[in-house]
């Protein structure tokens, strides 16, 4: 059985007081309650601050680059759908350069869990504005304020069909590792947006400025109407929900391969003495 | 005999079917079949043309003269006349074409009127011009209606029986009209032989060699290699997952490799400029990855559907960094069987990104073959799997090693972690920034991995002469007419090829000084389908050695014997 010790990584580089930290934590916690130990885990991350989580815990890791988690994540379930895969990343990562990608996961439903630290800005190249970034906030590269709409994750992924769509808040672990585990134990591409302040270059989305929006989506929402959900998933400004958004029971792309219906890819033996009767096709 | 047959007509109107019966047929009685495509990039219309060209010996080229013209449009007819040789005839339905040549060489023969007649359907028109076909050449019909009960056998034997009545009506009515027919076609006693393109080798050599996952977005020309290994996916185990984009398929299949599969991808020459952020990747993480470059003209879309070698030194410096790669461009499709082999043994064996590069014209030309030798390829499993594992204590991804080569294991298989990084990295896979690590892993990763790849490398192969007077020199699908070439020049001079299949890491000259044979020519010539001799510049980079002359051809179209030969004849009487 593992424990929070077994999942103890390297010591963090990040600053003091980042959201990410109850982000790693609870992301422990909820694997160590799920019983998942180290190596039966995949976490593929691309670049930035959140990309760096893997190696702060203990996990197979693939770090690969900056928008290009999904793609890796998926190429490692179509090998081995018995290989759990979080893939982690910021909101510049995967609605920014990773947006094409993401769109398509969404659409294999891909069994791989997103967890999304989602700052509204850019941390590790010190404070652009993200995708999700509010409209008209000033930075070092948009003197006018950020000029594009802010992109809506939820929404998008309601739109989408994405079969679990979640959003979480670093300021409320507790809520937030049921959130977790509810996508871990999901069968499908989860969503998990999780609203993390960045204490050194988000000085207007703060732990104040979320504490006192977010709210806990209650029972009497029912996840599983989708017209409810998009209607849910609209809320932000003076109400931010937070938890399951959406869901649905779609068949995953795994499921789907009748090459990969018995047994993972990587545990079919191959034999080339079969496939020698191929040459006999081209005469 | 080596007569040539070209089918013309626009996209759609099923050339293809025609020519593709026809090389079969031609295979399976034994004799050597050279064919090439020549399209358009559109599904209907336009103008394209399918050419055989066959022989009792050994070909490997197109010709410019064309012996039998199967013309399915008038357009045909007015482009391709021309190359009609001496005994050519043209074949052509006047009623379908509406226009009527009394010239010499013409042969009428009513397709569609015979296909209603035989097979009920104008639909059968083309087997009516195949069956024609054999029946100008004197040939016989059996083989044709074995093909035919083949290709017809899922939709019952009412249209089998139709199609063979149609082929035999074809073949029947031609053997009364073409009294002027003088073709002679010798008996077939030879075992039939193997018919296979390019990218087919390709992607059976992938097969073969274990590929278990590949990952593409759908690019002229190397889509054929994908339908290759998707034709074959439920039988063999194959994953094909078509991605959103090229940047998003590298990195799939990098996936792939990194949970433990065999793992390929490709793409042509804009696809793959998509996936070079994936390659220093593929590199960085020492993920093994064989990656199928199969070129088009460019620059931008360029010209679609024909041929170039023209990415060889961007496929050779691509990717931010430093890094090993291994670089193989067959010139056959039986090497490209057996290179794709070798690329998988390579890219698993030092954990790097190799490539097949290949382009248009080899992967779309046909060639026979007696066979593919199985018994010599390479099926070794470098990873290491769970048994491997029991008994170590601590695993590290990137160990320090002698060679620089770390055991790679399958995640999950045991206790151990797997961890890889696109940041520089220490052994266990965790990033880092120290610059003693830095050196340590560049000096794994590149400088002692690549004397080791090196030695893998085969040197250029040597035809025609030894003590040559005239060396030519190419690399990839340029071997068949260079081949030819020396066959034909070898009469009037002591000549030579020189064939690189292997390009990079450069051949080392220890194993065969072709830089010796070199240095005592007269003339030695570099033979590229590119406008600025980028393997000419290789070369002269790794050696020091400068070509006396290049040939250089750069309209989107291959070598044909006769022009490249022409081309040859008007340097050596410069000498």
């Amino acid at each position: 059985m593992p424990t929070l010790e077994s999942y103890e990584g390297q010591t963090p580089a990040w600053c003091p007081g980042c959201g990410n930290f109850p982000i790693l934590n609870t992301l422990k916690e909820a694997l160590a309650e799920l019983e998942i130990e180290p190596h039966q885990l995949t976490v593929v991350s691309g670049i930035g601050q959140a990309a760096k989580l893997p190696h702060y815990m203990k996990c197979n890791t693939f770090n690969g680059l900056h928008g290009r988690t999904l793609p890796v994540a998926t190429g490692i379930r179509l090998a081995n759908h018995e290989m759990p895969v979080i893939a982690v990343a910021g909101d510049g990562d995967c609605y920014g350069e990773g947006g094409n990608h993401l769109l398509h996961a969404i659409r294999r439903n891909i069994n791989v869990k997103l967890f999304v630290h989602d700052n509204q800005v850019y941390g590790l190249t010190k404070g652009q504005a993200s995708p999700t970034t509010m409209e008209g906030v000033v930075t070092k590269t948009q003197p006018f304020g950020s000029l594009s709409e802010a992109l809506n994750p939820m929404a998008m992924a309601v739109a989408l069909d994405c079969s679990f769509v979640a959003r979480g808040f670093a300021g409320d672990a507790e809520f937030l590792k049921g959130l977790m585990k509810e996508a871990l134990n999901h069968k499908g591409f989860a969503l998990l947006d999780i609203l993390q302040p960045c204490v050194t270059f988000n000085k207007i989305n703060t732990y104040r400025w979320y504490s006192e929006r977010v709210y806990r989506i209650g029972d009497d929402h029912d996840p599983f109407d989708r017209i409810e959900a998009f209607k849910k998933s609209l809320e932000w400004g003076e109400k931010i929900p937070t938890g399951i958004i959406y869901r649905n029971s779609r068949p995953t792309l795994e499921e789907r391969i009748p090459v990969i219906e018995e047994t993972p890819l990587i545990k079919q033996l191959f034999s080339f003495k079969e496939a020698e009767k191929e040459i006999r096709g081209f005469y | 005999m080596d007569y040539t047959i070209r089918i013309g007509g626009e996209a759609g109107q099923g050339l293809q079917t025609i020519g593709g019966v026809l090389a079969k047929v031609f295979s399976r009685s034994g004799f050597h079949v050279f064919t090439h495509q020549d399209y358009m990039s559109r599904i209907r219309g336009g103008h394209n043309f399918y050419q055989i060209r066959f022989s009792d010996k050994e070909v490997m080229s197109s010709r410019e003269k064309v012996d039998i013209l199967i013309a399915l449009d008038l357009y045909t007819i007015e482009t391709h006349k021309g190359t009609l040789s001496e005994k050519g005839i043209i074949i052509y339905d006047a009623a379908f074409i509406k226009k009527v040549f009394n010239s010499p060489g013409f042969l009428n023969i009513p397709f569609e009127e015979i296909a209603v007649e035989a097979g009920g359907n104008r639909i059968m028109a083309n087997t009516v011009a195949t069956g024609a076909v054999l029946g100008i050449l004197g040939m016989d019909l059996t083989i044709l209606e074995d093909i035919i009960r083949e290709r017809f056998r899922k939709k019952g034997e009412d249209i089998t029986g139709k199609n063979i009545a149609s082929a035999r009506a074809g073949f029947d009515h031609a053997v009364k009209v073409c009294t002027m027919c003088d073709f002679t076609v010798p008996e077939p006693g030879a075992p039939p032989l193997m018919l296979i393109n390019g990218n087919e080798a390709t992607g059976l050599g992938a097969l073969m060699s274990g590929c278990r996952f590949y990952a593409a977005y759908p690019m002229t020309p190397s889509t054929g290699i994908m339908i290759f290994l998707a034709s074959k996916a439920k039988e063999y185990g194959i994953v094909i997952e078509q991605a959103e984009d090229e940047i998003s398929a590298i990195n799939m299949a990098l996936g792939a490799s990194f949970a433990g599969t065999r793992a390929m991808t490709g793409s042509s020459g804009g696809g793959f400029a998509l996936m070079v952020e994936g390659l220093s990747l593929a590199a960085m993480t020492e993920t093994p990855i064989v990656i199928a470059e199969v070129q088009r003209p460019g620059p931008a879309t360029g010209l679609p559907t024909r041929t170039e070698q023209a990415d060889l030194l961007f496929v050779l410096h691509a990717g931010h960094g430093e890094f090993a790669r291994v670089v193989l461009a067959p010139g056959t499709p039986e090497q490209a069987f057996f290179l794709t082999n070798k690329a998988f043994d390579l890219a698993e064996k030092y954990q790097i990104p190799v490539f097949i590069l290949s382009d248009q014209y080899l992967a779309d030309t046909e060639w026979t073959f007696r066979g593919l030798n199985t018994g010599s390829l390479r099926n070794n499993d470098y990873r290491s799997r769970s048994e491997a594992l029991e008994g170590v204590s601590v695993y590290k991804r990137h160990r320090l090693t002698e060679n620089g080569i770390s055991p790679m294991a399958v995640p999950g298989e045991s206790g151990r972690l797997v961890v890889t990084d696109s940041d520089e990295h220490d052994e266990e896979g965790h990033m880092i920034e120290d610059a003693e690590t830095r050196i340590k892993m560049t000096q794994k990763r590149l400088m002692k991995k690549l004397p080791l790849i090196r030695q893998e490398i085969e040197p250029p192969l040597l035809y025609g002469s030894d003590r040559p007077d005239i060396v030519i020199v190419g690399w990839g699908s340029t071997y068949g007419v260079m081949k030819e070439a020396v066959d034909v020049l070898s009469g009037d001079y002591a000549i030579a090829m020189l064939h690189f299949s292997e390009l990079h890491p450069f051949p080392s000259t220890e194993k065969f000084d072709y830089l010796s044979i070199l240095g005592n020519t007269k003339l030695s010539l570099c033979i590229e389908n590119n406008a600025t001799g980028q393997f000419s510049h290789l070369m002269r980079a790794e050696t020091g050695y400068k070509f006396d002359a290049r040939i250089n051809k750069y309209d989107g179209r291959p070598f044909t014997l006769e022009g490249l030969s022409g081309e040859l004849y008007a340097h050596i009487g410069k000498l």
